[in-house]
C-alpha cells in the first residue's frame, strides 16, 4: 500500500514541480484552458464527448449549477477554516441569510411587499450577511477552539428553526417568484429564464473566478500573513503585534460575505427559497469538501467543493440490482472521507505548509513508536 | 539610569487560582534583568502579563513613561515591547524567512527591516543556513534561536526571553546566552525569565527571585549568585 502511496506522492510531486518551473505564459495558458473548459462544459455538443462525467439521472447543466454553488461556498468557507484555522461549523448559516434576504425584499409571497428587483437585493443581502457575521463573530472570537465551532453550529440551527417556524419566513411553504437575475438577449427573451440552467451556471462560474482572484491577492498580503499566523500559533501571531480579535472577524466576515453571495445567487436561480433548503448536512458537507480538497490551498477547496457535490449528484439515476445508489450517497461519501482520513488528511492538493505540518507530525510519530 | 518598565502590585489570576500576588520590578534602560524561580513560580506568568496575552486583575504596568495596564498585546510590540515566547513558539508551518519576517509585521520601514533581517542572520549563522527550511523541521535550539531572532526583527526597546535555554544542550545554553549577552551590548534592554539560574544570575546586571507568585528577593546578579539561599535553592550547591 505504501509504494502505490509513493508512486502516487512522487507523480504528484513531479506534476507540482513541472508546474512550478513552467514558464508564465504556459502557466497562464493552462488556466484559460481549464477557464474555457468549464465554459464549455454546460453544452450538449461538448459535454457528449466526455463519456461518463455527465449526470445521466439529471440535466447535466443543473448539476453543474449547484457543484458551481458549492465550489463558491467551499472557497468562501477556506478563509474561514483554511487561512484563518476557525472551525466553523454553521457555514450554510449566512447561505440561508443570503438566499432568505433576496427572498424577502423580492418575493411576492413577502409579508414586506417590496418586491425588487434581484440586482437591488443582492447588494443588501451582502451587507446583511457580512453584518451577520460580525455580529456572530465579534463575541465569539475572542474566544478560542471549541467555543467557536458550537455557536456557529447553533447559529445555522437558530436560523434554520427560525426559517421552519416564524410567520415572516413562511417556514415550508416558502417564498415564490423570486426574481431572476436580469438581461434579455437581442430578440427581447430574458438572459436568465426558468429552462434553461446554463446562465446561471456561467454566471456563478464568472463569480467563482473574480472571488478566487481578490482572495488570492487577500492571501499574499499582510492580510493573508496574518491569518495564516493565527492559524498556526495564535499566541505568538499576538506576540508579533498581529491584531489578532481583528484578523479572525475579517475572515470570519469576508467568509460570510461569500456565503452571502452563494445565497443570493440560489434563490435567483431557484425562484423559490424554504426552509426546506436548510440542513445542517450542508454544512458539514461543506466542510468536509474544504477539508478533502486540502485545506488552506485555493485550489484545494475549489476540486473539493466540486468533486464533493458531483459525487453526491452523480448517484442520481443509477440503479444497481433495483437499489436507486442516491439513496445511499451519503454512506459513499462517507467512505469516501474515511479512506482520504486514513491515505491523505492533508486533502487532495494541500497547502504548502500544511503538507510541512503534516510530514513532521509523521516523522515524530514514528520517532516516537 | 531611566527606567525603561515597572510593575507595580501586579496580581493575576487563572479563573480562581492566584498565580501572581502583588508583583513589583523595575528593567531600567540597556540592562538585562533576570528572574529566576522554580517550575510554577509564576515566571512566566509574568511575562505574559508584561506582554499583554493575559489581563492582570489589578496593580499597574508601566512602559516607557506609558501606562500600558489596559493596552492591548499588538499595541504593545508597536510601543517596542516584544515577546520570545517560550518553547516552540514560532510559527511551525512558514519557512525560516518567513517567520522573522513575521516579527517585522509592525514595521513598514523595509529597508531597515532588511537591514535588521541581515544583522540577525549575522548573530545567528545557523538560521542563515536553514533560511528556506520549515520551522517545525528545525532542532529544538535552531527553533529557540528562531524565536529570539524574531522578536529581534520587531526592533524592541525591551526584549522579553522566557526560557530560552529551555531543552537546550550545555554547549547550546553557553551559545544562547552569550548571543544574549550580544544582542544587549548592541543596545537592547532585555527581561528574562530562567529556570537556569547559574546562566542568567552571572550574565544579568541585576535579578529577582520569585516563589509561588510573589518576589522574595532582589539583587545584582553576583550578589545573589553568591547568596547562600539562593545557591541552596537554585543553583544546587549547599
Amino acid at each position: 500500500m505504501t509504494s502505490v502511496r509513493d508512486w502516487i506522492d512522487s507523480g504528484r510531486h513531479a506534476v507540482a514541480e513541472r508546474w512550478h518551473n513552467a514558464p508564465r505564459w504556459m502557466r497562464w495558458a493552462v488556466i484559460a484552458a481549464v477557464v474555457v473548459f468549464f465554459y464549455a462544459l454546460p453544452n450538449r455538443e461538448f459535454y457528449q464527448w466526455l463519456g461518463p462525467i455527465p449526470t445521466t439521472g439529471s440535466n447535466f447543466g443543473q448539476v453543474l449549477f449547484t457543484i458551481s454553488i458549492y465550489v463558491l461556498l467551499a472557497v468562501g468557507l477556506n478563509i474561514v477554516v483554511g487561512f484563518a484555522g476557525l472551525l466553523d461549523l454553521g457555514y450554510f448559516g449566512f447561505f440561508a441569510v443570503g438566499a432568505y434576504t433576496v427572498a424577502v425584499l423580492t418575493s411576492p409571497s413577502s409579508d414586506l411587499k417590496t418586491l425588487w428587483p434581484w440586482l437591488l437585493a443582492l447588494p443588501v443581502a451582502l451587507v446583511l450577511t457580512m453584518i451577520s457575521g460580525v455580529m456572530l463573530g465579534t463575541p465569539t472570537l475572542r474566544l478560542r477552539g471549541d467555543y467557536l465551532a458550537i455557536v456557529t453550529l447553533g447559529f445555522a440551527e437558530m436560523i434554520r428553526v427560525a426559517a421552519t417556524s416564524s410567520e415572516f419566513l413562511k417556514g415550508q411553504r416558502g417564498f415564490n417568484q423570486i426574481p431572476h437575475p436580469p438581461g434579455t438577449h437581442s430578440d427581447g427573451s430574458p438572459v436568465f429564464g426558468v429552462l434553461d440552467p446554463r446562465p446561471y451556471y456561467w454566471l456563478v462560474l464568472t463569480l467563482i473566478i473574480l472571488v478566487v482572484l481578490g482572495v488570492r491577492n487577500l492571501n499574499r498580503s499582510r492580510v493573508g500573513r496574518a491569518w495564516i499566523s493565527i492559524r498556526e500559533d495564535e499566541d505568538a501571531a499576538q506576540l508579533m503585534g498581529v491584531p489578532t480579535f481583528k484578523f479572525k472577524l475579517w475572515a470570519f466576515a469576508s467568509g460570510a460575505f461569500i456565503g452571502g453571495l452563494a445565497g443570493a445567487l440560489f434563490a435567483g436561480k431557484q425562484n423559490f427559497v424554504s426552509s426546506q433548503n436548510l440542513e445542517l448536512l450542508n454544512s458539514i458537507i461543506i466542510l468536509a469538501a474544504v477539508i478533502l480538497g486540502g485545506s488552506g490551498n485555493i485550489v484545494g477547496a475549489i476540486v473539493g467543493g466540486g468533486l464533493v457535490a458531483y459525487m453526491i449528484e452523480r448517484f442520481r439515476g443509477i440503479e444497481v440490482f433495483g437499489i436507486e445508489l442516491y439513496e445511499y450517497r451519503f454512506m459513499f461519501f462517507g467512505l469516501v472521507l474515511v479512506i482520504m482520513m486514513i491515505f491523505r488528511p492533508q486533502g487532495l492538493i494541500p497547502n504548502r505548509r500544511r503538507a510541512a505540518e503534516f510530514k513532521d507530525r509523521r516523522k515524530e510519530v514514528i520517532v516516537g513508536g | 539610569m531611566t527606567t525603561l518598565l515597572e510593575i507595580e502590585d501586579v496580581s493575576l489570576l487563572y479563573g480562581r487560582i492566584k498565580a501572581l500576588h502583588g508583583i513589583s520590578l523595575t528593567v531600567n534602560e540597556g540592562e538585562i534583568v533576570a528572574l529566576i524561580g522554580a517550575n510554577g513560580a509564576g515566571k512566566s506568568t509574568t511575562m505574559r502579563a508584561i506582554s499583554g496575552i493575559r489581563p492582570v486583575a489589578s496593580g499597574r504596568i508601566h512602559f516607557a513613561g506609558e501606562d500600558i495596564t489596559k493596552l492591548r498585546a499588538d499595541l504593545r510590540v508597536r510601543r517596542g515591547l516584544c515577546q520570545a515566547p517560550e518553547g516552540r513558539g514560532i510559527f511551525p508551518g512558514m519557512s525560516v524567512l518567513e517567520n522573522l519576517d513575521m516579527g517585522a509585521y509592525t514595521r513598514r520601514d523595509r529597508a531597515e527591516v532588511s537591514k535588521d533581517l541581515a544583522k540577525v542572520l549575522e548573530l545567528f549563522p545557523r538560521l542563515a543556513e536553514r533560511r528556506k527550511q520549515v520551522g517545525g523541521t528545525l532542532s529544538g535550539g535552531e527553533q529557540q534561536m528562531l524565536a529570539v531572532g524574531r522578536a529581534l526583527m520587531s526592533r524592541p526597546k525591551l526584549l522579553l526571553l522566557d526560557e530560552p535555554s529551555m531543552g537546550l544542550a550545555p554547549m547550546l545554553i553557553q551559545q544562547i546566552f552569550s548571543i544574549i549577552t550580544e544582542i544587549n551590548e548592541q543596545g537592547t534592554t532585555i527581561l528574562l525569565v530562567e529556570q537556569n539560574a547559574q546562566q542568567a544570575l552571572a550574565r544579568a546586571h541585576r535579578a529577582y527571585v520569585l516563589e509561588t507568585g510573589r518576589i522574595v528577593k532582589e539583587g545584582t546578579g553576583s550578589e545573589l549568585l553568591h547568596d547562600p539561599a539562593v545557591k541552596e535553592a537554585y543553583l544546587g550547591v549547599a
